[in-house]
């Protein structure tokens, strides 16, 4: 690092989040004169055009990529059209013990006078509540599923190469052309269409605009600094401001600030999930550098020292704040936009390129929270490119994680994309797959598949509330085989999948109709040339997602009763059930027992694997394939983010030994403590999931730091990524970290603050974590080597 | 059957360990399988359930819930361990796991199933099978067997011996073994005798004769305060290796205390030399053991 990038770092690192009321204000002050006014498209371009006119921009010190989406780094921004804020909800955000945002009396008194009194009642969320049936409230409520989209816009989006040839004029070309395209002889939606273009117009400008803002800033900024090197850095920034991203960029500078821009102004727009991400950010930005070393117009240390400013910008905006289970589901300030290293080029060639390399560099250096980063491995990618990642994640911070570039193409085939379209794609959020810059691909809630089982033992009952949430589906005590007690377990998943999928097509159609993305929508094919919103379905593709969470404590559950009820007859089904209503009380024993002398998940036992694989066909067999309302369909996913804590909390004893309320497993890896047979085990049972039917799968494996000592650890984990990648394994990513310096952390956060572990398909601050979350990081299984 | 052209009369062992992962026991990725029984009884060492030749019960009382399910399972109402027949009825009722029968019989089939199942791994990392024990070479025909059922599947091979056996087996084995772990642990003869038990004249007359048939051995010394810690052994040690064609590689693996806890496990005594205490070596000096050898011209690393 520069002693610029290491203050910027260190800058970025203290400051602290707090709420910034001025977006609310803003569009508060907008909707109250012009509601009405125009289609919604134009209402929502223009209201995002007012904000990118009146928001207070900023130029920090010594910065040289520049633009920020509150006032300030680290202020954070509300989005009140979609979720109001009550005063209650911002004192609890000030307050509480983790990921707390600090709000100060000014921003309470605007939302007391001004904010509230506007959108109470006029909220996309309270819409969407009140629009959903009771059967849909009771199992949210119970702890069936989350909702994505109550609080945040669909998001999980990612940029493609097109800023990089193209500019915001050409894009309004492109619109131009498109508007005059239209059929309105025989094309009935073609007002509609011409609404959402106008839009989409008009969103351009808006972004113009902003960036001639921060330009003139630069420039007015440059006039009044004495030292001749700085003013030079400022009129350079002017200069970017004002060509970017209004053309394509012309040098490796740009490039950043373009992007930088776009990324701004789409999460401005709203406030859509994973924030935005520039994907295959060292593909798009190769060309830049070699040209630039080529002209001698840039230095490696140069863009070295760009990218660290372009880096401490992800770090400078957390995600916006939560609320309720949402804020259990993901309890993180990270909002999850994430870097691609490394995949494939269109044409199936490897990715990897020497800004690859470089980005390594940067990502050990300066190991912020923000932003993500993975690497995409594909059978072509070189092993010097495999190591150079894990001498970095030996380190101990979580990332880079490591996706299989491989699976991520034919994931992508099988999900009908073109050949082409899907190596253009790859991994954000955690671990979704998308083709970026051409798909709206939606994740809309975790599924509890855990609780599902709870509630076939009780003939639909969920035992905690008392409520009968679930379907009958039998006594059971008549359940005379393990097939009939799966056949309940099915019809309960069946149940809930349908009541989910129906949910999330109302949700769907509340955004297509009252909350269209028009800037998203210039950045996303083919949306201009259909003329149709990114929420409406204008994307190329629109696949939305369901996340199980769980597999592990399922298949270890339904594994324990087969053995010991079905095979070996040691009690009744109605007799464990019991057992499990009163959890464990007096049982410890055979509690003990069903923890360990059952067949479990994660040790190559293909007793416990064959039901994990039962699970995933039941699962996929009700999700995938139905279509929504986008012209696409539904599809799974198997990750949690830190939803399997609260899943947990809100789910009974189970019959893998499971206390009642405990976490349940995360992503696809093992319950934690239930793998005994090492990572190799662990690998093997991951790999007979068939990864290739899901959009993307999590596995975390935790190492303590001596087993990856030297080449020969190097080496070794090399061998053992590229072996699951062969099983068609999705994602890896290593924990390496050891158990007493967890304890220690919490014990005394204050002197481990910037302890980074990884959490599920992210990384994050250890002393961040809610306390049972930390417990459960301590109590995942530490592989020791001998 | 692959290797039923190379089957012996005996292919059946007492197994006690698959390790998978192993990583410190030869290149790459390996699964270490441990073959039970040892002449040899180092007061060091870390695996004392390898040394009885027979399964045998172990207890890991921090696990006991005091549930008393191996008192109600035992017919003869827990015998002292002298007593014990070894039925396993304690440990399969226990639920904790606290109670286990370390040992098995196992087939050639049985090890050979078990290991190819990380098949892969060795493949992409360069990995692959490690004869560890006990003394391997204390159960031979099982051994070979193993080996040339391992050669069959292309599987790398290693074997790491004391060389604790008579030299017919080890040169028997030999041409079935990629690389040999060799251990050699003090060349004064009393020293040895005192600290492992045996004499190491055997040990020695069979690495010279290894190493003028197989051309491809790794010493292993581990560095045991009070035993061999100390530059005059080190040099006696260096100067049995040095020149030695076949060895491509000396690790001088320093003391640990893995050991700590196991020998109440297994019933055993504690070594009289654990309980008074012993401090590991410190890096600087393995570094100047390190450098003795590396004088007499072999490549030396340290751990491993």
């Amino acid at each position: 690092m520069t002693g610029r990038t290491s203050r910027l770092r260190e800058e970025s690192l203290a400051a602290e989040p707090a709420i910034s009321a001025e977006r609310a204000i803003l569009l508060t002050e907008f909707y109250r004169e012009n509601e009405g006014r125009w289609s919604v498209p134009v209402l929502r371009a223009k209201s995002f055009y007012y904000l990118c006119e009146k928001k207070t921009i900023y130029l920090g010190e010594g910065e040289l990529i520049v633009g920020e989406r509150g006032p300030a780094p680290k202020l954070v921004p509300t989005y009140p059209e979609l979720t109001c804020h009550s005063v209650e909800d911002l004192k609890i955000l000030n307050s509480r013990p983790k990921t707390s945002y600090r709000v100060d009396d000014a921003c309470l008194a605007a939302y007391a006078d001004t904010v509230i009194p506007y959108w109470s009642g006029r909220s996309l969320r309270e819409k969407i509540f009140e629009a959903l049936p009771a059967e849909w409230h009771q199992a949210y409520r119970l702890g069936i599923f989350t909702e994505f989209m109550e609080q945040r816009a669909p998001g999980h989006t990612v940029l493609d190469d097109k800023i990089y040839q193209k500019g915001m004029l050409d894009f309004k070309k492109d619109i131009a052309r498109s508007l005059a395209d239209l059929d309105f002889e025989n094309d009935p939606l073609a007002y509609d269409k011409a609404e959402e273009l106008k839009a989409m117009d008009i969103s351009c400008d808006a972004v113009v605009l902003f960036a001639e803002r921060h330009a003139k800033l630069a420039e007015s900024t440059a006039a009044a600094t004495s030292d001749p090197v700085r003013k030079r850095e400022l009129m350079k920034i002017a200069a970017n401001c004002r060509w970017v991203p209004a053309h394509a960029p012309t040098d490796f500078w740009e490039a950043l600030q373009s992007y930088w821009f776009c990324h701004l102004a789409v999460i401005t727009e709203l406030n859509g999930w994973d924030a935005f991400s520039p994907g295959h950010l060292d593909q798009h930005l190769i060309s830049f550098f070699e040209r630039g070393l080529a002209e001698g117009t840039l230095s490696r240390e140069g863009a070295r020292e760009l990218l660290e400013c372009f880096f401490v910008k992800f770090n400078n905006h957390p995600s916006p704040p939560k609320v309720g289970v949402t804020a259990a589901e993901s309890g993180t300030y990270t909002d999850f936009a994430n870097i691609n290293l490394g995949g494939l080029l269109p044409d199936g060639s490897d990715g990897s390129n020497e800004v690859s390399h470089l980005l390594l560099d940067i990502i050990d250096e300066m190991h912020l929270l923000q932003p993500s980063s993975n690497i995409q491995l594909s059978r072509k990618s070189p092993d010097a490119f495999l190591k150079h990642t894990l001498r970095v994640v030996r380190k101990g911070y979580g990332f880079p994680s490591i996706f299989n570039a491989d699976s991520v193409v034919e994931e992508q085939l099988r999900q009908g994309k073109t050949l082409v379209d899907a190596r253009a794609g790859g991994c954000s959020g955690c671990v979704e797959v998308g083709a970026f810059g051409k798909e709206a691909y939606i994740l809309t809630g975790y599924f509890n598949l855990v609780k599902l089982l709870e509630l076939a033992l009780h003939d639909g009952l969920d035992p905690a509330s008392g409520e009968q949430l679930g379907p009958h589906t039998g006594d059971p005590a008549s359940f005379t085989s393990f097939d009939q007690l799966f056949e309940a377990f099915r019809q309960q998943l069946a149940h809930f999948i349908g009541i989910k999928i129906r949910g999330n097509r109302l949700i769907e159609m509340i955004y297509t109709r009252l909350m269209p993305a028009p800037f998203l929508s210039v950045l996303t094919d083919d949306c201009i040339s259909r003329g149709i919103d990114y929420n409406a379905g204008g994307a190329r593709y629109n696949n939305s997602f369901i996340q199980g969470v769980g597999i592990g404590s399922i298949t270890d559950a339904l594994s324990a009763i087969a053995q010991l009820v079905y095979d070996e007859g040691q009690f009744s089904l109605s007799e464990l059930a019991a057992v499990l209503d009163r959890n464990f009380a007096s049982d410890e024993p055979l509690r003990q027992r069903l923890l360990h002398k059952t067949h479990k998940y994660g040790n190559d036992d293909d007793y416990a694997d064959d039901i994990m694989r039962r699970v995933f066909d039941a699962f996929f067999n009700e999700v995938d394939g139905k279509p929504n309302t986008k012209e696409g369909v539904y599809r799974i996913e198997m990750l949690p983010t830190t939803c399997h804590v609260y899943f947990g909390s809100v789910t009974g004893a189970t019959s893998d030994g499971r206390l009642s309320g405990t976490p349940l497993s995360e992503g696809i890896s093992p319950v934690q403590g239930a793998d005994r047979n090492g990572p190799t085990a662990v690998i093997r049972s991951a790999g007979k999931m068939d990864h290739i039917r899901s959009g993307g799968t999590l596995l975390n494996l935790k190492f303590s730091p001596g087993m990856l000592a030297g080449e020969g650890g190097i080496d070794a984990l090399a061998g053992l990524v590229r072996s699951y990648f062969k099983m068609d394994g999705h994602h890896v990513q290593f924990n390496v970290v050891n158990v007493q310096t967890l304890r220690r952390a919490q014990e005394r956060p204050s002197e481990h603050r910037d302890l980074i572990v990884r959490v599920a398909g992210y990384s994050d601050y250890f002393c961040d974590l809610s306390t049972a979350l930390q417990n459960e990081i301590i109590e995942r299984t530490e592989h020791t080597a001998l | 059957m692959v290797y039923g052209s190379q089957a012996t009369p005996v292919a059946t062992g007492t197994v006690f360990n698959l390790q998978r992962y192993s990583l410190h026991d030869g290149p790459g990725i390996r699964t270490t399988v441990f073959l039970k029984g040892c002449p040899a009884r180092c007061w060091w060492c870390h695996n004392p359930e390898s040394q009885d030749p027979h399964p045998e019960i172990a207890i890991s009382s921090s696990y006991c819930i005091a549930c008393d399910a191996c008192l109600l399972a035992c017919h003869e109402g827990l015998k002292p361990r002298e007593q014990c027949v070894l039925c396993g009825d304690c440990s399969s009722t226990c639920p904790t796991g606290a109670r286990s029968v370390v040992g098995s019989t196992m087939t050639v089939d049985d090890v050979v199933s078990q290991v190819l199942r990380d098949r892969m791994f060795f493949e992409d990392s360069g990995g692959g099978v490690t004869f560890s024990g006990g003394e391997p070479l204390s159960q031979p025909h099982f051994l070979k067997a193993l080996l040339a059922a391992f050669r069959s599947h292309e599987i790398h091979t290693c074997v790491d011996t004391a060389g604790l056996c008579c030299s017919d087996a080890l040169l028997e084995v030999a041409p079935l073994v990629d690389l040999f772990l060799y251990d050699l642990k003090c060349i004064d003869p009393a020293r040895h005798l005192e600290g492992t038990g045996v004499d190491n004249r055997q040990i020695l007359e069979n690495l010279e004769r290894l190493s003028t048939v197989h051309h491809n051995i790794w010493i292993r010394i581990p560095v045991v305060p009070g035993f061999n810690d100390d530059n005059e052994e080190m040099e006696r040690l260096a100067r049995a290796v040095a020149g030695r064609h076949a060895v491509r590689q000396v690790w001088l693996l320093p003391y640990h205390e893995t050991w700590a806890g196991k020998p109440e496990r297994y019933g055993k005594e504690l070594p009289i030399k654990a309980r008074t205490g012993v401090t590991p070596p410190a890096p600087e000096e393995l570094e100047n053991f390190a450098r003795i050898f590396r004088d007499h011209g072999c490549t030396t690393s340290i751990g491993g």
